[in-house]
């Protein structure tokens, strides 16, 4: 156990102390501890900086459109499989759904620029048909739907396992039950199997509220560039840019230390809403 | 399971139905295949192909295998591949053995300090560090321009630690009763009892950590210098990016890389992951699960 326990002692805990950092002007020669105290100066320059607050609405807005866009993807998968009764094609299925997620962002956002952009499959044959040619990798307009279509093909398919599980334990002989009694199968789908996937939903939507201000860090990082960081800065991208690229640690710890403890307030607000509903939430 | 077993009690579906599920079913098969093979015909078709067809190739008309033969003649991807091999080796192997031995512990009822330590890591992944404070203690230990950069900082996963974790636990506490009547002491009881059982939880947490070190690029465009960067940073650098590929022979950086080398490197990049996937994949939803329910 010493060598796992140690690891997150040093690279967790100790970590997690280097955010008095984000109290502090970080000066390279004095190191760390060294540093000069500003007390809360960084986050009053944070709260203060138009940029920081660009990132925050543009990281709330991924959010919200992965939330409408991404979230129910998987569920409907999930449901579509679990109707199906020719269980060789349900696994085959699965397994080509399942395997964009193993493939890396760099690969992902390769393949976009690959089929969506200007010389990509799509534009090749858009001009071959004598149509117009559409911008949609290097659109700042395009950028929202465009990482939300990528995170739908990467992970649509992988996030469908939960689902699946769940539907899996549902005891058959309710569904039985139910159609003996007459219920068509849009009746046992409202009856029986949302029920049944309910407590899961609520966790995932959990999980997803804590997340709220992370999306994609290496995903946004990659394509920046294409579109410029009006639309694509991201909290995390903006810390990274400010603090690793521009040097002003403590400023960009302080922006990174804001965004942690919103996070963990966001879920362990979300637990108690859901143990007030009666669900069971992430944790009792 | 047989191949198509619909219970007495559920009704046929109608025929429009099952096409539209038909249909459904195969678009998720095209979405995730086409590009995938775009990129393979691509990367096997000659450079005047792809440039008589606009940048990509659906179907090379005389594949051709110059596109792989340029990178393997030496030169910065060669050196990336052997970098990204050797992070992903050694990074599993360490990652297993410290996720395996704290998991255990943390599986055994009455482990010295373990509760608190359960809770410390919990916690972890309610709240991570950040990025900054990391970036800053991997900078203070000394670590920059290390490959043990792109190991140590991510060493345990938590996600990982609990679906062993889960594993270990569901072991019947017989066995462990009569190993140790046996005279079997921890080190004993984990290897020839527990790990043997828990092959399918390993197998899982191996292929996440592998795909993890794998496809990892983040940390090396942080830490490494460039003449060190592994296969994902250096594509992102002369795909994604588009920046001019380091010439084999001449050594200097000639103009963007032809469409056909970017997409050999891209597949090169992707195959260990499609070699891999297939062993594996059947234990997926048991691994998975096991985390789930239990975190």
């Amino acid at each position: 156990m010493l060598p796992g326990a140690a690891y997150f002692l040093l690279f967790h805990y100790g970590a997690l102390a280097g955010n008095v950092i984000a109290f502090k002007e970080y000066v390279p020669f004095d190191g760390l501890w060294g540093s000069p105290w500003v007390g809360l100066g960084n986050f009053q320059r944070m709260f203060e900086d138009a940029a920081f607050w660009d990132s925050v609405l543009n990281t709330l807005w991924i959010s919200v459109l992965q939330l409408v866009f991404y979230f129910p993807v998987p569920l409907g998968l999930a449901l579509l499989l679990h109707t199906l009764t020719w269980s060789s094609v349900r696994r085959f299925v699965q397994s080509v759904a399942y395997l964009p997620h193993f493939i890396s962002w760099v690969i992902v956002v390769a393949l976009f620029q690959q089929v969506l952009g200007d010389t990509g499959l799509l534009n090749s044959g858009l001009s071959g048909a004598g149509l117009h040619t559409v911008d949609i990798i290097g659109n700042p307009d395009a950028f929202k739907p465009l990482v939300v279509a990528q995170v739908i093909w990467k992970d649509a398919g992988w996030g469908t396992i939960i689902f699946l599980a769940a539907l899996a334990q549902v005891d058959e002989q309710q569904y039985e039950a139910a159609a003996i009694d007459g219920a068509g199968p849009w009746r046992r789908f409202w009856h029986v199997t949302l029920p049944a996937i309910r407590p899961v939903i609520v966790l995932l939507l959990i999980m997803r509220l804590g997340d709220i201000l992370s999306v994609g860090f290496e995903q946004m990082l990659l394509q920046r560039d294409a579109v410029g960081p009006e639309t694509a800065e991201v909290i995390d991208t903006f810390v990274y840019y400010q603090g690793i690229v521009g040097g002003d640690y403590g400023f960009a710890a302080a922006a990174g230390l804001f965004k942690g403890v919103v996070g963990a307030l966001l879920v362990y607000a979300a637990n108690k809403v859901a143990h007030r509903l009666g669900e069971q939430g992430v944790y009792k | 399971m047989s191949a198509s077993a619909r219970p007495g009690w559920m009704e046929k579906p109608r025929p429009l139905t099952q096409a539209a599920k038909a249909l459904a079913l195969a678009a998720v098969v095209l979405l995730v295949c086409v590009p995938f093979l775009v990129i393979v015909s691509t990367s096997l078709a000659s450079t005047q192909e792809v440039v008589d067809n606009g940048g990509w190739v659906l179907w090379p008309s005389e594949p051709t295998l110059d596109a792989y033969r340029d990178i393997f003649d030496g030169g910065i991807v060669t050196h990336a591949l052997g970098v990204s091999a050797g992070v992903t080796i050694v990074g599993t192997l360490l990652s297993l053995a410290c996720t395996v031995t704290l998991a255990y512990a943390l599986s055994r009822p009455g482990v010295f300090g373990g509760k608190p330590v359960l809770l410390l890591v919990l916690f972890t992944f309610l709240f991570p560090p950040g990025m900054i404070p990391s970036f800053l203690l991997v900078k203070e230990l000394g670590l920059l321009d290390s490959y043990a950069s792109l190991v140590l900082p991510v060493l345990v996963n938590v996600f990982n630690l609990v679906v062993l974790r889960g594993f270990f636990q569901s072991v019947p506490e017989e066995l462990y009763e009569a190993a140790r009547l046996d005279g079997a002491g921890d080190w004993r009881v984990l290897v020839s009892v527990v790990l043997p059982l828990s092959k399918a939880a390993l197998a899982v947490v191996g292929l996440f950590y592998a795909v993890a070190y794998w496809n990892s690029w983040f940390y090396a465009s942080l830490y490494l210098e460039s003449d060190h960067w592994p296969l994902q940073q250096v594509l992102r650098t002369y795909v994604v990016a588009g920046a001019g590929l380091t010439d084999a022979t001449t050594g200097e950086a000639t103009v963007t890389a032809p469409q056909t080398v970017q997409m050999a490197v891209l597949v090169i990049a992707t195959v260990p992951i499609l070699l891999v996937y297939p062993f594996l994949q059947k234990y997926f939803t048991k691994g998975v699960l096991t985390g789930a329910i239990k975190s």
